[in-house]
């Protein structure tokens, strides 16, 4: 199979069956980047008020400073796969098998942000994410990870119960799940366009206006349920 | 088979494989559920079966969506990682951490003289020329450095608006400071070694010239009390920091037979490992910094616990976990 040309990146499973990997580009890592910041700078502020007791809560106030510089990603990517700012983006970290990220890789990648971080501003990690077909930076390259999106738990779209028909022989397969998935998703969009899309769908069979929409919903529910009861 | 029929039959396997899921997901129902989760795998690949099935027999897209979703989550469970190298701090210590070092004992060799030859040869030099210090610190440091080190001073080694900081806020700032800096030589590795490389003769060749220059100013008796409780941790530690940076400089420079992403893997996966021995010993450093270094104790106990730091890390690193180093 050819690579697929989207950010949809296929990871054969031991048992056989390809997983998809939906990678991050640089646009929503950089916004969960800062969505993180000013989590540290509150997270900064929450401990402030230590430095009533001079210097023993200088002390920890610089402890918490080294905390949230170096180990805050790490924290949170090894608990939960996700700081705070990824979660929000609806990001997290993988290895790149699909497993959540673990201590070693997450403390690579992190340690590692030092580099990437060079000139300024993230300039090489960005350099490194766009020239990577996987948007990885330096750390991620050297930790084996990446940052997908996390898994949108999927409304389970069900086949409207019409009258089944059969559609025209000989429809090819693609032709045949492009109808499955307008009985499914056919109505979260608009009318007009629901009916564009159902004349150009039953295009050979010339039905017009919202009788090809009916149509489309019969032959749907005739590939996914079979014939009508008594017939074939 | 037509995708209702299909459905009908293996609904009841799919909700259990969802409960499943459910109490996998939850670390609190994990360990309660976990003799109940041994059938896990079977039900697993049989997730992977219907789901290569509806994909096979072109079943309707919101199908496939709902079952890949199930298969991928399953997946992650079935395939969690464990995280042997960090999972004990006592484990990762006592064998994990020298061991790994002695395996890349070339390398931290390399590191050690890249720090230490500068910072001897700089320590001579400054002692014999005075205006040599200026080559590696600006005026202004110098002057800091003098009033630091003056033995007229009570608490040696704090400075400034520093002299009236407790020990805990010292603690926090040499954790800050120095676990930043080694963790810096680390990541400078990946500049084909050169940052690594970079920061290591800064340091050696800084640490060297201040050495050299308090001591030429008959200071030393400030400031070798003041650096020998600390000094073989937290110059150890640096120079594995080092050692750990120029390992991935070496994946890319020299992968061998592998690719250079491959290299940069294996030697990370190891010089990871080297970074987080060489924090420990830093906060390590840094207790004592804060703690003993600036204390009262008499010279002569200062230097004793100075020698025994050195013997205690040479021991360590190259005898700790030895005796099963051949069981792996």
């Amino acid at each position: 199979m050819s690579p697929p040309i989207d950010t949809v990146r296929l990871h054969e499973t031991p048992e056989g069956v390809d997983l998809a990997l939906r990678v991050a580009g640089p646009a929503p890592r950089s916004i969960a980047y800062l969505l993180d910041i000013v989590v540290r700078l509150a997270l900064l502020l929450v401990v402030m008020p230590l430095a009533a007791f001079s210097g023993f809560g200088t002390g920890l106030i610089l402890l918490a400073v080294f905390g949230l510089e170096w180990l805050y990603p790490v924290a949170f990517e090894v608990r939960s796969g996700a700081t705070p700012g990824k979660r929000l983006m609806g990001l997290m970290v993988v290895h790149d098998d699909g497993t959540p990220v673990r201590l070693p890789a997450s403390l690579i990648r992190n340690l590692l942000r030092a580099v990437d971080f060079l000139p300024m501003l993230y300039g090489v990690g960005l350099v490194s994410m766009l020239v990577d077909r996987d948007f990885r930076r330096l750390g991620d390259l050297a930790a084996g990870t990446l940052v997908v999106y996390a898994d949108t738990p999927p409304k389970t779209p069900k086949i409207t119960r019409v009258e089944p028909q059969a559609p025209p022989a000989g429809l090819p397969l693609e032709a045949q799940q492009a109808i499955l998935a307008f009985a499914e998703r056919g109505h979260a969009i608009s009318e007009a366009r629901r009916i564009e899309l159902a004349e150009i769908l039953a295009g050979t069979v010339g039905a017009r206006g919202g009788a090809a929409v009916a149509l489309l919903n019969a032959w749907a529910a005739w590939l996914a349920r079979g014939a009508p009861e008594g017939r074939g | 088979m037509k995708q209702d029929a299909f459905e009908a039959a293996a609904l009841p396997i799919w909700t259990d494989y969802r409960a499943m899921l459910d109490a996998l997901e939850n670390p609190r129902q994990r360990r309660a559920h976990a003799p109940a989760l041994t059938s896990f795998p079977q039900l697993h690949r049989r997730l992977c079966s219907d789901y290569a099935l509806a994909r096979s027999r072109r079943y309707s897209p919101g199908l496939i969506a709902e079952l890949e979703v199930l298969v991928r989550r399953g997946h992650r469970q079935l395939y969690r990682r464990r995280s042997a190298p960090l999972r004990s701090m006592l484990d990762f210590m006592a064998l994990r951490f020298p061991r790994t070092l002695r395996r890349h004992s070339t390398v931290f060799w390399i590191a050690a003289a890249l720090f230490f030859l500068p910072m001897i040869g700089m320590g001579i030099a400054v002692h014999q020329d005075a205006d040599l210090v200026y080559s590696v610190l600006d005026a202004e440091q110098v002057a800091d450095l003098e009033s630091l080190y003056d033995p007229a001073r009570h608490m040696p080694g704090r400075g400034g608006e520093r002299q009236a900081d407790t020990d805990v806020a010292m603690f926090g700032f040499y954790v800050m400071n120095n676990v930043g800096i080694g963790f810096r030589t680390f990541a400078g590795g990946l500049i084909l070694g050169l940052g690594s490389l970079v920061i290591l003769l800064i340091n050696g060749l800084s640490i060297g010239a201040v050495a050299g220059h308090l001591t030429r100013l008959d200071y030393g008796a400030t400031f070798w009390p003041f650096v020998s409780g600390h000094g073989p941790y937290e110059l150890t530690a640096i120079a594995i920091c080092g050692a750990a940076g120029l390992l991935l400089g070496q994946s890319l420079l020299a992968p061998g037979q592998r690719t250079r992403l491959a290299a940069l893997r294996a030697n990370a996966r190891d010089a990871v490992i080297l970074v987080g021995g060489a924090a420990i010993l830093l906060v390590f450093a840094a207790v004592i910094e804060a703690f003993w270094s600036a204390g009262p104790a008499p010279t002569a106990l200062k230097y004793g616990v100075g020698v025994l730091g050195w013997i205690l890390v040479a021991v360590y690193l190259a005898l700790a976990g030895r005796a099963s180093d051949h069981a792996h």
